[in-house]
């Protein structure tokens, strides 16, 4: 038996910790790992029952996920040449052949312009904002930060009837700069508060310092705020990718063609041609690929930044 | 380098006046003490006179230029931090350099000023640490380094050492007042310490509640304060205040204390009955039996070559400072002189001294 410790955690106790964090993760990751390995099956051994765990991978679902296909009569199939590339092979493998790529490769490019859109000038007014909130006599500041967080008191989708009539008659429906501009709005304020918390724990010292070496207050802002924000930047850019990327409601209702996002693409796939679960399991892994390569080479600033400034150094 | 002049500078936060209608000058190449309680506004008016804060009203002139109300940037300064602000996310080299990126100076002018200035202060080894691993000692050094490297008009430093140990905070002012001998700049220099004033400065200003009490050389301050407060936060043990009523007029040299006339300096000027303090240094009491005043022994602290004896008389308590041979009975009642070239006398309503031969010189308004 060792020593009793006050810092140091019993081995029971780091057994016990580590197992309610496992069990927790495999609750969390379980859909994930399915939606992963669906997108690999074929199509029948997607709705096998009892559901497969050991398969045959396959390709076909991102094939799916990527073409359109039609059905062709069995004499025109066998009257056709030899298919040339191994996507060709599969697609004629079902009766099938290849008649033009999806939409999805558009779709997700549109997720991706207005998702990193949003974020980018969220953060860019953001950071303005929640420097001047900091550093300066605004008027009004109080009443001012709170309207800001009032406009997240509403689910957002309450307004919803209203911005599509706005939209409508602005031009603004189904264009990029109009989901930018909505997912900014909706974003901003969560910006500007986490981004306020972070510069608030900035010493003022550090930019009077530059102030008095010769810089103007910009440049101070830019050589020495900003690097310090760093970690609070990229962090509030996370949350702001996050909401962007993944939100379907207003999405769906604004956007219907040129910028649809992937979110509400994604379901339509499983109308095209029967319940097609392998290409809706490709379209989602390949849709969660960015937010968390994003997250990934933030993760530095990410871990000391989810404290919200809590602890500094 | 420069002469700074203060002239009826004033600050208000909102309702709050933190610095009144203050005015002193600060000569050329002086080592300038701002020494005062906490909140009495020390920061405030060194924040001003660097241009980061706008004084409300009043004039400062750094060098003959009028720049109250001009950025800080344009008033070459340099400005020490009780907290250093060094710059986190450079280096060493770069925390130093970048004052003078800011002039647009080219690299290797930057690098030959920059290895100058790390070999005055000793600083060569450090140079491309970060700054974040640094002791304060170090910390101190690079930041006063920044503040030299481009020879600006003077320096402004806020608790330079607050920030350090006490043992390393006897070593680093005189450090700095070695480094300040050498270079001749003009230094306003923040403290609440009126040890390491009285030690380190050319000339001090103290200020109590936003107002400025005294101004002047250490001697002249510690020897003739010009207020109650003053010498009261001036000296260790504080001066000794005799509380007694009387009126005095211009030409006297004698005050009746507890009814035994002690001599003074000549007064220079009529007061009206009322209360008054009679000022005097620990040093300047001698316990004799030929005194007519007494006190009796209550306590005595051994520091040394000397002690302190505290007494009590009729008009106060009050302190002694003798030489640690003489005898000190507890309790026993002895007689007590005081040096009468050295006494103070006050005004206990306003709070400030009697003009008197003696501190004529000194006092001015
Ligand atoms: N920006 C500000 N807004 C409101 N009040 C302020 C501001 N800056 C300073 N004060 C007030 O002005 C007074 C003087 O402050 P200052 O910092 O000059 O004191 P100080 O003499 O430097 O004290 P210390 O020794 O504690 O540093 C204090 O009461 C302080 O609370
Ligand atoms: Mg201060």
């Amino acid at each position: 038996m060792s020593a009793y410790s006050i810092t140091e955690p019993t081995l029971r106790a780091k057994w016990v910790a580590g197992s309610i964090v496992v069990l927790y993760a495999l609750i969390t990751l379980l859909p994930l790992v399915w939606i992963v390995l669906t997108g690999f099956k074929t199509p029948p051994d997607s709705i096998s029952y009892p559901p497969k765990v050991i398969f045959s991978p396959s390709m076909e679902g991102y094939v799916n996920l990527f073409t359109t296909r039609s059905r062709i009569a069995a004499d025109d199939l066998a009257a056709l040449p030899p298919p040339e590339t191994w996507y060709d092979q599969i697609v004629r493998d079902r009766d099938m052949v290849i008649v033009g790529p999806s939409k999805f490769g558009e779709r997700f490019l549109n997720s991706v312009i207005i998702g990193f859109g949003s974020t980018a000038l969220s953060i860019i007014l953001g950071t303005l904002a929640a420097y001047a909130f900091s550093r300066f006599r605004v008027p009004l500041k109080d009443d001012l930060l709170f309207f800001i967080l009032s406009t997240r008191m509403m689910p957002p989708i309450a307004v919803a009837i209203p911005i599509f009539l706005m939209y409508r008659s602005l031009g603004l429906s189904d264009t990029h700069l109009g989901m930018i501009l909505l997912y900014t709005g909706v974003n901003i304020s969560l910006a500007v508060w986490l981004l306020k918390g972070f510069i608030d724990e900035i010493p003022r010292e550090y930019e009077e310092a530059a102030l008095i070496d010769g810089y103007t207050r910009f440049q101070a802002f830019r050589k020495v705020v900003l690097p310090q924000a760093a970690t609070g930047i990229a962090s509030t850019a996370i949350f702001c990718l996050i909401f962007a990327w993944n939100e379907y409601a207003f999405a769906v209702l604004l956007t219907s063609g040129t910028a649809q996002t992937a979110p509400p693409f994604i379901p339509t796939i499983i109308g095209v041609g029967g319940q097609d679960w392998p290409a809706v399991g490709a379209g989602v892994t390949l849709f969660l690929l960015p937010v968390m390569i994003f997250t990934i080479l933030l993760r530095k600033h990410l871990l000391r930044g989810i404290t919200f400034g809590a602890v500094r150094k | 380098m420069a002469e700074i002049i203060i002239r009826n500078l004033r600050k208000e936060f909102g309702a709050f006046t933190a610095v009144q209608d203050s005015s002193f000058t600060i000569g050329d190449g002086e080592f300038f003490m701002l020494l005062g309680p906490s909140g009495c506004g020390k920061t405030t008016t060194l924040r001003m006179i660097a241009g980061l804060e706008l004084p409300t009203a009043g004039e400062i002139f750094i060098d003959g230029e009028e720049v109250s109300q001009k950025p800080a940037s344009q008033r070459d300064i340099a400005f020490v931090f009780q907290m250093f602000a060094l710059y986190p996310h450079m280096n060493v080299r770069r925390n130093i350099s970048y004052p003078l990126v800011s002039q647009g100076l080219p690299p290797a002018q930057v690098k030959t000023k920059v290895a100058e200035v790390a070999r005055i202060l000793g600083i060569e080894s450090i140079l491309d640490k970060p700054v974040g691993g640094l002791s304060g000692g170090d910390r101190q050094r690079v930041a006063l380094g920044r503040a030299i490297v481009r020879d600006p008009k003077a320096f402004m430093m806020d608790e330079p050492l607050g920030a350090l140990d006490a043992e390393f905070r006897e070593h680093m002012s005189e450090e700095l007042r070695a480094l300040h001998d050498r270079m001749g700049a003009t230094t306003v220099y923040v403290t609440h310490d009126q040890l390491e004033a009285m030690q380190m400065g050319d000339k001090i200003v103290v200020m109590n509640h936003g107002v400025v009490e005294q101004f002047g050389v250490p001697q002249d301050i510690y020897d003739h304060p010009a207020t109650l407060f003053v010498a009261d936060f001036i000296g260790s043990p504080s001066m000794n205040f005799l509380r007694y009523d009387g009126a005095v007029r211009a030409g006297d040299t004698t005050v009746s204390l507890g009814g035994v006339t002690m001599r003074t300096p000549e007064i220079q000027a009529d007061a009206a009955p009322g209360p008054r303090v009679f000022g005097v240094r620990p040093e300047h009491v001698r316990l004799t039996d030929s005194g007519a005043y007494r006190g009796k022994i209550e306590a005595s602290e051994y520091l040394g070559t000397t002690q302190i004896i505290t007494l009590s008389s009729s008009c106060g308590s009050l302190k002694a400072r003798v030489p640690s041979g003489q005898v000190a009975k507890l309790g026993e009642v002895v007689g007590l002189e005081f040096n009468p070239a050295t006494i103070s006398i006050f005004d206990e309503i306003t709070g400030r001294a009697l003009r008197s031969a003696a501190n004529a010189r000194v006092l001015h308004g």
